[in-house]
């Protein structure tokens, strides 16, 4: 018993035997399909993020007209995407620049701490009962993305909102192989420390826009 | 924490932060703030009971199966890419810290919260060697520009108020106006971190909940902060007590559910990081290495107690502290410790020991506040008394370290005196009537009744006992 992990072990498996609980029922929250979406947004919208209901053909034109109403100047996007071949092909060089986050960190790291105004990210669901984005970052789109720029844009479709974390767990099979990073979000970044009082956007965005992608 | 020296200073602590007005305002204000919003999450209290009974069983669970789950947990991070390194005291913790960050030639190091970090005291091991720790946590980086200690788990700067923190950052940030506004404030410590962020060697971060199941380090939190901690960096390093397994992925959910409505009364935080391996081939960021450190420091004694063992549930919600009498009016610092309030005085003896802190599970009115709210139902008020028996008569078998060391003669003649009293009829009879005729006659600074009469009016022995009354009276029969 050389180690700091032998003596360790041994010491927790020298102990007393309890058997071990059984787990109790207990029931997260469902809901049906038209309260699910109410639930997900007003639950979004307590934790100061802005909901948009769109449709898979009209987001890039809507969040365009976001944008600009809010002067974003540009916006870091994953070009190997689905929607970000979308949104490419529907901006068409007009609207904010598009910034392509399509290098190591390494090399972008200036772009996303210094320059970036907002960045778009897909959603791989959605969660009713906390109001929360389910991200599962990847190679074409990575981490840091919904995280340094001051405006984090997230597609999310209706079909993929679940009613608790349990049931997505569950239901996207999670236990049989977790991705290198997966992060809930649910609202933009916020800190309580100075007496209590609510500031955003401390260390990560200071908005979070959902585009809620409906089913038809 | 050095156990050499004995910190047995609560009560001379508690004194001073009673007179003192501000720090009472501060605590009270944010206690009140977190009371208010903790029970707006849990009215229902059906739900409430449903959902503690899971949690706390999801957490009895992983204790009674520890060693198994740590070796499993160590299989899954080891195949994800993930190191584990084990240590059995602070020293020995802070020591493997210092050698991955010396090994990849860091210099400057951001940091999520983390209370065990706190507990090793790592940032002072880390500057004695060089290396510049900058804590990113809005609340922990005001208490390092102040150089104090956190004052509460969740909230660590809760013992001040935007004032005092407004003259701080104006006095320690370079071109920093004075402002009271927060909003103004916490722009200002965005701008000061995020240089930090972008040229820091490594990230450090403490855990929530480790899942045996997958290898999956659970990170919850609101700024942001932990997962640029984890993600910006070339190099993680996550810390944690070795208590904060879980065996499967479906124990999360209900536990954090219960973790933030506890803690500061929201739903969820803004943020939950679950972390599985190191950046992949082909990812474009995240760090190219993770690192576990998990840290004994006299955990696996009290896993060794099947009753004290309790402690161990705790997910460091700070629920016990926020709704706890004592803690409310003298504050974290009063303390001493890391780990202040109820579970505070219930973990820091069994660590540091009896004869140590041994003071502090009488630092207690046991009105049981902290086990109504706890999330994982703690039975703290019983074990606390358990502690108190302990530090003047120790158990058999597997004993508290440090127990027995508040064991005093006079203590002890005092109770075999007692017992002899209330053994013998006759001996009864003439104590209480020598209490009668002198016992008023006893000063209030007599050494049994000086600490007793500091606070309260010195007892009046009556002239005649409730048995000499009764016989008066006409009752015989005793």
């Amino acid at each position: 018993m050389n180690s700091p992990r032998e003596r360790i072990l041994a010491r927790l498996k020298a102990a007393p035997q309890t058997a071990a609980p059984l787990r109790p029922d207990w029931a997260p929250p469902a809901y049906d399909a038209s309260a699910r979406k109410a639930k997900f947004k007003a639950m979004l919208e307590a934790s100061h993020a802005d909901v948009h209901e769109v449709t898979a053909a009209d987001w890039p034109q809507r969040l365009k007209t976001i944008l600009a109403n809010k002067g974003v100047g540009n916006m870091v996007y994953a070009p190997a995407t689905p929607a970000g071949r979308q949104l490419a092909d529907s901006w068409a060089g007009s609207g904010p620049e598009l910034l392509a986050y399509d290098r190591p960190v390494e090399d972008f790291k200036e772009v996303l701490v210094a320059k970036a105004d907002a960045a778009l990210t897909t959603a791989r669901g959605g969660i009713a009962q906390t109001g929360s984005l389910v991200l599962w970052p990847t190679s074409d789109e990575p981490r840091l993305m919904s995280l340094l720029p001051p405006i984090h844009v997230a597609l999310v479709e209706e079909s993929s909102l679940t009613d608790s974390l349990a049931e997505t767990i569950r239901v996207q099979g999670w236990a049989s192989g977790m991705p290198t990073n997966a992060v809930l979000v649910s609202g933009p970044s916020k800190t309580a420390d100075i007496e209590q009082t609510l500031a955003y956007g401390v260390h990560g965005p200071k908005e979070l826009i959902v585009l809620l992608i409906g089913k038809d | 924490m050095a156990a050499e020296a004995s910190k047995m200073e609560f009560g001379a602590k508690a004194h001073v932060a009673l007179n003192d007005p501000k720090l009472r305002a501060n605590f009270r204000r944010a206690m009140d703030g977190l009371m208010t919003k903790r029970a707006a999450q849990f009215a229902d209290e059906a739900e409430w009971n449903a959902l503690r009974a899971r949690g706390a069983a999801a957490r009895a669970n992983a204790l009674a199966k520890l060693p198994e789950l740590l070796e499993q947990l160590e299989a899954n991070c080891l195949r994800n890419g993930i190191h584990v390194h084990w240590a059995e005291t602070t020293a020995e913790a802070n020591a493997i810290v210092l050698g991955i960050l010396e090994a990849a030639g860091a210099r400057t190091v951001i940091k999520g919260k983390s209370m065990v970090t706190e507990e090793m005291h790592l940032n002072a091991h880390l500057e004695k060697h060089g290396i510049t720790p900058v804590e990113s946590d809005l609340g922990e980086y005001i208490i390092q520009l102040a150089g104090e200690a956190p004052s509460h788990i969740v909230m660590p700067c809760i013992h001040k108020n935007k004032t005092e923190i407004a003259e701080l950052f104006h006095d320690k940030i370079e071109g920093q106006p004075y402002t009271e506004n927060v909003d103004e404030l916490t722009a200002a410590a965005r701008a000061a971190l995020r240089g930090a962020f972008a040229g820091a060697d490594a990230g450090i971060s403490g855990v929530n909940f480790a899942v045996a199941e997958t290898g999956t380090l659970v990170l919850i939190e609101n700024e942001g902060n932990g997962r640029l901690s984890t993600t910006l960096p070339p190099l993680h390093i996550a810390v944690t007590g070795i208590e904060k397994v879980l065996e499967k992925l479906d124990d999360v959910p209900p536990l954090l559910s219960l973790l933030p409505r506890s803690a500061t009364g929201q739903p969820i935080t803004t943020y939950v990081n679950m972390i599985s391996s190191p950046r992949k081939e082909g990812e474009k960021d995240g760090p190219k290495a993770v690192h576990l450190v998990l840290l004994d420091n006299g955990r696996s004694r009290v896993h060794g107690d099947t009753e004290l063992r309790d402690t161990l549930r705790c997910i460091r919600c700070a629920a016990c502290m926020n709704h706890c009498p004592v803690y409310t009016r003298v504050g974290g610092h009063t303390y001493t410790f890391t780990y202040p309030g109820p579970i505070g005085k219930l973990l820091t003896p069994q660590i540091e020991g009896l004869d140590c802190a041994g003071d502090q599970p009488h630092a207690s009115t046991l009105c049981r506040a902290c086990a109504d709210v706890c999330p994982v139902q703690i039975p703290i008020p019983d074990l606390l008394v358990r502690l108190r028996t302990e530090s003047v008569r120790p158990t058999q078998g597997q004993a508290v370290k440090g127990a027995g060391s508040s064991a005093t003669t006079s203590e002890t003649l005092g109770w075999k005196g007692w017992t002899l009293l209330y053994a013998s009829p006759l001996v009864y009879r003439i104590g209480t009537k020598m209490l009668g005729w002198f016992g008023n006659l006893m000063p209030s600074s007599a050494p049994m009744l000086k600490q007793w009469t500091s606070v309260r009016t010195k007892p009046k022995f009556a002239p005649k006992s409730l048995h000499e009354l009764a016989r008066e009276k006409g009752y015989c029969d005793e």
